[in-house]
């Protein structure tokens, strides 16, 4: 089982300062979050997508490629890649750029994004959002299977002859995950592929989460992929954590009440028992985490969200050590322990690659290696 | 004999509340109506009161605590709602207008809806017809013609009588047509129900659907 954080990348005043980060150094904060995420042992950093303050990152493939340079075994990942708004063919370009210089360490996971004025920016309407989905995510998975593409849709210019470069490393795609946190069409559109669903979660009841992962898993084994509980399952989690619970209730309830998402509403308490929130003793959020399978089976990711509400980069390392000295050696070996042996790990590049028979080169050379001709009207 | 549904809705304020009294009444009446056509009735009454702090927490988080989520569900699951506030502003006030903003805007189309209100004088009495059906029309739910008003002079006796008794009446007369004419309420809409399938969506289908 993989572990691993995911960040939105939100700008937050810190409320038990008043001080608010710059957005420099907050790109820097995430860079050494994910640095400390490889340093404690977790197998996944995931950078959210935005375009629009109080958000930094807009641009994944950037800060992804600076993370690979700087880590060995870290695995790379979106959290979510805005396929409704991103062009696909940009999107296949960036990754299999990524995935060529990060060899193999990366993974994507598409989400539509919820915020309205920025769909027409990029030129596009929230109310088609589902749609763009289907239709970007549909275009995505042939550029990077099929060397040559035509194609004519409906949001996007149509492609004569095109070929996406670089072909993904060793022949083989990026695997993706799929998330959404209510809408049943995107369980649906992960399990048509056989790819990986993602349920964030967190701000939301588990019921939502049991009821999604229900019909991404039956619709998976449909489409025949396998059986249900074969079907490639990541699940979000949010903690706060301290040796002495009372101590992690008192530091966090600040942070909680100011918070972007939930502040202001519901008590901490509430929030604790209605959602995936766990702030407590690294062995309460061992058992919590734990007590995600039982109602969505066993799962192949789980990712918790660390920085936010204006917690400091202090404050958040120290709960990475926590996470990854305390918490996922436990979590890793139970999980494990309880996983039937016909239930899959999260596919990597490298067992993707075993998958397909091996490693090949796919390069497309200008000229077409079989019969010498260029590739339909490319002009040399 | 068909089992029929009502939702009662109260956005009274004070206890007791003039508002809950009104509901009651025409909650009793629609009962009767409806028992006396042959339809056994259940009641389910909601004094939003109880659940205000939940409406917030619903507005600010994006999702409903248990509490208020078996609410909605019995609301949006009803054969029939009849929907009381009294009048603030103007207007419904504002716990009124908060429970129905955090419910599927498709939750209660075609459902059938009597409206009351109470007011400090009977001068509010058209907010019914300026505020409270109009809210109800961008909902798509059939509102009875008749709408209630009471005003603190129809409780001379403590109870209602004269004039708005016979406006109850007819208010309720009308809520049963309406409840009559539908097949009994299959309960709340399931939102994780998947109602396509994936070759559809990709226009190999029917073409994608922009919602």
């Amino acid at each position: 089982m993989q572990f691993g954080i995911f960040t939105v990348g939100d700008v937050t005043v810190d409320p038990t300062t008043g001080r608010e980060p710059t957005e420099h150094e907050r790109i820097k904060a995430m860079v050494a979050i994910a640095l400390k995420a490889e340093e404690v042992g977790l197998d996944v950093f995931a950078t959210g997508e935005h375009h629009n303050p109080p958000f930094v990152p807009s641009s994944p493939t950037t800060m992804l490629g600076y993370i690979a340079a700087r880590t060995e075994r870290l695995l790379l990942s979106t959290a979510t890649t805005l396929i409704t708004t991103n062009d696909p063919v940009k999107i296949a370009e960036d990754y299999a750029m990524l995935q060529h210089l990060s060899g193999g360490r990366v993974d994507l996971m598409m989400g539509r994004g919820n915020t309205g004025p920025v769909y027409p920016w990029f030129g596009k309407d929230i109310r088609a959002g589902i749609p763009l989905a289907i239709e970007n995510y549909d275009l995505l998975h042939r550029l990077w299977r099929e060397d040559v593409v035509d194609w004519k849709g409906k949001y996007r210019t149509p492609l004569q002859s095109f070929t996406s470069t670089p072909r993904p490393l060793d022949g083989v795609p990026p695997f993706v995950w799929h998330g959404s946190i209510r809408s049943p069409e995107i369980a649906e559109q992960a399990a048509y592929y056989g790819d990986g669903f993602f349920a964030n979660h967190i701000f939301w009841p588990k019921e939502h989460t049991q009821r999604m992962i229900g019909l991404y898993r039956q619709r998976f084994a449909h489409y025949g992929h396998g059986s249900a509980d074969q079907a490639i399952v990541g699940l979000g989690g949010q903690v706060f954590m301290r040796r002495n619970s009372q101590d992690a209730v008192r530091e966090f309830r600040p942070y909680f009440d100011n918070a972007p998402v939930y502040g202001h509403g519901p008590s901490l308490e509430e929030f604790t028992r209605e959602t995936p929130l766990t702030v407590g003793s690294p062995q309460q959020v061992i058992d919590r985490t734990l007590g995600f399978r039982e109602y969505v089976g066993d799962y192949q990711r789980q990712l918790f969200l660390m920085d936010h509400a204006g917690l400091p980069l202090k404050t958040v390392l120290e709960q990475l050590d926590l996470l990854g000295e305390e918490v996922v050696p436990v979590l890793r070996k139970e999980f494990d322990a309880l996983r039937p042996a016909h239930v899959p790990a999260a596919p990597t590049h490298a067992s993707l690659v075993a998958a397909a028979g091996g490693a090949k080169d796919s390069t497309v050379h200008a000229v077409d290696d079989v019969t010498g001709k260029a590739p339909e009207g490319a002009t040399r | 004999m068909t089992r029929r549904s009502l939702a009662v809705i109260s956005a009274g304020l004070s206890q007791p509340s003039s508002t809950r009294l009104l509901a009651d009444q025409l909650a009793a009446a629609t009962r009767d109506e409806l028992v006396r056509r042959g339809s056994e009735v259940q009641l389910h009454v909601v004094d939003l009161r109880e659940y205000a702090h939940d409406v917030v927490n619903n507005m600010l988080t994006g999702f409903a605590p248990a509490a208020l989520r078996e609410v909605i569900d019995t609301v949006t699951g009803a054969d029939g709602i009849i929907a009381v506030t009294p009048i603030f502003s103007a207007s419904y006030n504002g716990l009124f207008k908060s429970f129905f903003d955090v419910l599927d805007a498709e939750s209660l189309i075609d459902r059938p809806v009597l409206i009351g209100a109470t007011g400090g004088t009977a001068r509010h009495s058209l907010a019914l017809e300026h505020a409270v059906r109009p809210m109800f029309a961008y909902l798509r739910s059939v509102v009875v013609p008749t709408a209630v008003f009471a005003a603190p002079e129809d409780w001379s006796d403590g109870t209602a009588d004269g004039a708005l008794r016979a406006r109850i009446r007819r208010a309720a007369g009308e809520l049963a047509d309406q409840i009559e004419r539908r097949p009994p309420a299959t309960g709340p809409a399931d939102p994780f129900a998947l109602t396509t399938d994936f070759l559809q969506m990709l226009g190999r289908g029917d073409g994608p659907t922009v919602s």
